[in-house]
């Protein structure tokens, strides 16, 4: 190889565990390879979940699986989080979600007592939500061929006719509404599973957003795109939805908030917040005029009385998020490559 | 956070900045050593607020990129070996050997896992008594206080399947070996706060002495580098040459002596190549003979492997502060942290990743 030949980004022979981390590499290998091969429009919008109609009827339908270890962490466990991960991508789509499949794959030698935990608590999430699971699938695996318990949901919904959410809605001046503190839920797993002990538990954020999400609907008829950033964190989901929209985003850094403990110990590993993952957060584009009167909406739902405006869509940067530091400088927000990784320095 | 906070804050930025940018400064090269305050400087992008008179020029303080690529093919072939776990710190395991990475070989099926202090290691030791347990010990002053302790751990609870592959530098010696160089001309350094929170500060009074240059010993946070600037801009324009602590809230003279004696009961100096910057004489720690069973180079056949660096990569340039990231001309092209092609690229602490990950607005086209 030299110099004038570049290397193609995705020339990787092996899949490896930075291909599901959120960041540009997974975002390459859903490009070269799922939307390539599935080929069609729908897929092509790579939203949380696709939007389409059966008889006159405006449908959300969207899937995602959930493989976290430890599977009991502070603030929630496995099943919860399928529940709510899933419910969660249709509010996205502004649906109201109504029914959701679950299935499982189980290694060998699992305990039947976690497993009712688990089950259990999902029939409680799912209460909460207001869906019901309706169908679903069981697989045991060999033991050393699976880690415990993985669980896949797929959920379907209804969208008003009225609601269209799409990064393709984004103007210039629309304002961005985080609902609250960052980083909960990635920093909760990681001291759970690393058996990091910080001083005070830090717990994951994960929660139902269906209410919060039909509540602001209510409020507002200019809300443009609605996000929950999990994977690969706020820097991730603006990033998508500015290169979608081909639109320029500035946030404000002190305009995000973040619980001191989770702060604490970002700052002890290194690790930026802004990449790190929630489980009950959402960004919402909205026209500036509708702002304020939807943030003061938010606020009194206690899943969101944290919100605030962090940024707005401006002219200039297209397809770029750029950030504005505590200190007033500038720079580029950009799609992290590959999973953060704590520091030795 | 306020012990953060107020080091991050807009006002005291603002007034050092305009201390600075009144100094009537004629150019001038300092180099931040550390890797961490390369880092803040890109995150921050504090470049945007200095007289372009001063020209930041960032140092060999990154241990990943200083670790030699002969350790990183040894740290494979150990990774390879049957009823091993291999275990490192996270950045360790993207770096490129000769022909692979850890990250690699982990995904062709080797037990390679990431932990987060060597006493994972010893926890895992513990857990698996069928297995070996290998620790890439690597880094600065910084880490090898816990790097030694897991040794003596390992020795009191007498651990028979706990191996460290000791690949630990020390700073000082290669902070001489710059300055002796004389390829760039540097006229003022940003000793490393984290090292000399375990070293002191004596060692930087003994170089700004003999090389007669000024060295502050700096934080972190962005008002600890411009403080660090200021400092420095003040005695370079009244010829002075001392060394300053700034990081006073953490750095004493002496250091953390206990930290110290910990460090030399298990390792003891040795000469040591680093990557891109060649041998350093008395620049590495290498296992006492009194503790050679926990020692993996001594313990395990390592498959002798031709290392070759890919040519390509200047990353030896960058480490001596001779050149920048974007003088690479595979910055950001053919060398991204996907795609690493040197050192620099892959670890949280490399110049060549903080460049990438912290474009400034004024590199959109
Ligand atoms: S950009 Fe890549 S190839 Fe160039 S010096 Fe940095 S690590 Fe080496």
């Amino acid at each position: 190889m030299n110099m004038d030949c570049p290397i193609p980004e995705n020339e990787f022979e092996k899949i490896l565990l930075a291909h599901g981390s959120g960041g540009s590499l997974t975002g390459k290998l859903i490009q070269d390879i799922f939307i390539k091969s599935f080929n069609n429009d729908l897929l092509a919008k790579e939203h949380d979940g696709a939007v389409f109609n059966i008889d006159g009827k405006k449908l959300a339908f969207t899937t995602d699986s959930f493989v976290v270890n430890p599977i009991f962490f502070p603030g929630g466990n496995i099943g919860e989080l399928a529940v709510y991960g899933t419910v969660n991508d249709l509010a996205m789509c502004g649906a109201k979600p109504l029914y959701l499949s679950a299935s499982f794959i189980i290694e060998e030698g699992f305990e039947m007592e976690t497993l009712q935990q688990i089950v259990a608590s999902m029939k409680t999430a799912a209460d909460k939500c207001n869906v019901q699971i309706i169908t679903g699938d069981t697989k045991v695996v060999e033991k050393g061929k699976g880690d415990k318990i993985f669980i896949n949901t797929s959920g379907i919904g209804i969208v008003p006719d009225e609601v269209d959410l799409s990064p393709s809605n984004v103007k210039e001046g629309d304002k961005i509404i985080l609902s609250g503190t960052i980083a909960d839920h990635g920093i909760a797993v990681l001291s759970a599973r690393e058996n990091l002990a910080f001083q005070s538990e830090i717990k994951s954020d994960t929660a139902p957003l269906n209410d919060l999400v039909e509540v602001m609907l209510k409020v507002s008829k200019n809300i443009h795109v609605l996000r929950d950033p999990t994977r690969g964190g706020l820097a991730a989901s603006l990033n998508e939805i500015a290169s979608k929209a081909a639109a320029g985003i500035i946030i404000h850094q002190d305009k995000i908030k973040l619980k001191n403990e989770v702060k604490a110990a970002c700052e002890l590993l290194g690790l930026d917040p802004l990449y790190i993952a929630n489980e009950g957060k959402l960004i919402c584009f909205v026209t500036p005029d509708d702002a304020e009167k939807l943030l003061i909406e938010m606020r009194k739902n206690s899943l969101a009385k944290n919100s605030e405006i962090i940024g707005e869509v401006v002219n200039e940067y297209k397809g770029k998020v750029v950030l504005k530091t505590l200190i007033g400088t500038k720079r580029i927000l950009d799609l992290h490559t590959v999973e953060q990784l704590p520091r030795i320095c | 956070m306020k012990f953060l906070d107020e080091y991050r804050d807009a006002e005291k930025v603002k007034i050092l900045v305009d201390q600075i940018q009144s100094l009537n400064i004629p150019p001038i090269n300092i180099m931040e050593v550390c890797g961490s305050q390369t880092h803040t400087i890109l995150k921050y992008n504090l470049e945007e607020l200095l007289p372009a008179n001063i020209n930041l020029i960032h140092g060999p303080g990154c241990p990943v990129c200083v670790t030699p690529i002969g350790m990183i093919d040894k740290a494979i072939s150990l990774a390879q070996k049957k009823d091993v776990i291999f275990t490192s710190y996270g950045d360790m395991l993207r770096i490129p050997g000769s022909k692979n990475s850890l990250m690699k070989v982990k995904a062709s099926g080797a037990d390679v896992r990431m932990i987060y202090s060597p006493l994972d290691a010893i926890r895992l030791a513990k857990e698996n008594p069928d297995k070996k347990i290998i620790f890439f010990a690597i880094g600065f002053e910084t880490t090898a206080p816990a790097n030694a302790a897991s040794i003596l751990t390992a020795k009191k609870t007498k651990l028979t399947n706990f191996f460290v592959l000791s690949s630990q530098v020390l700073i000082p010696p290669a902070v001489q070996s710059l300055l002796d160089s004389d390829l760039i001309k540097l006229n003022a350094l940003l000793a490393p706060g984290h090292v000399c929170t375990v070293t002191g500060t004596k060692w930087c009074g003994e170089i700004s002495n003999h090389y007669k240059i000024p060295i502050t010993v700096t934080g972190f946070e962005p008002v600890d580098i411009l403080e660090g600037i200021l400092i420095s801009a003040k005695q370079i324009l009244s010829n002075e040459h001392d060394t300053v602590n700034q990081y006073k809230r953490v750095v004493t003279k002496d250091g953390n002596l206990k930290a110290q004696e910990t460090i030399y009961s298990v390792f003891e100096i040795c000469h040591r190549n680093w990557r891109g910057l060649g041998e350093i004489k008395n620049s590495g720690l290498r296992i006492r003979n009194e503790f050679s069973h926990f020692d993996a180079e001594k313990n395990f056949e390592i498959n002798s492997v031709t290392t070759n660096e890919d040519e390509r990569c200047i990353a030896g340039e960058i480490l001596q502060g001779l050149k920048k990231p974007n003088d690479c001309k595979l910055f950001s092209k053919d060398c991204t942290p996907t795609k690493p092609v040197g050192a620099p690229m892959v670890s949280s602490e490399g110049a060549c990743a903080a460049y990438f990950n912290y474009r400034k607005v004024n590199e959109l086209v």
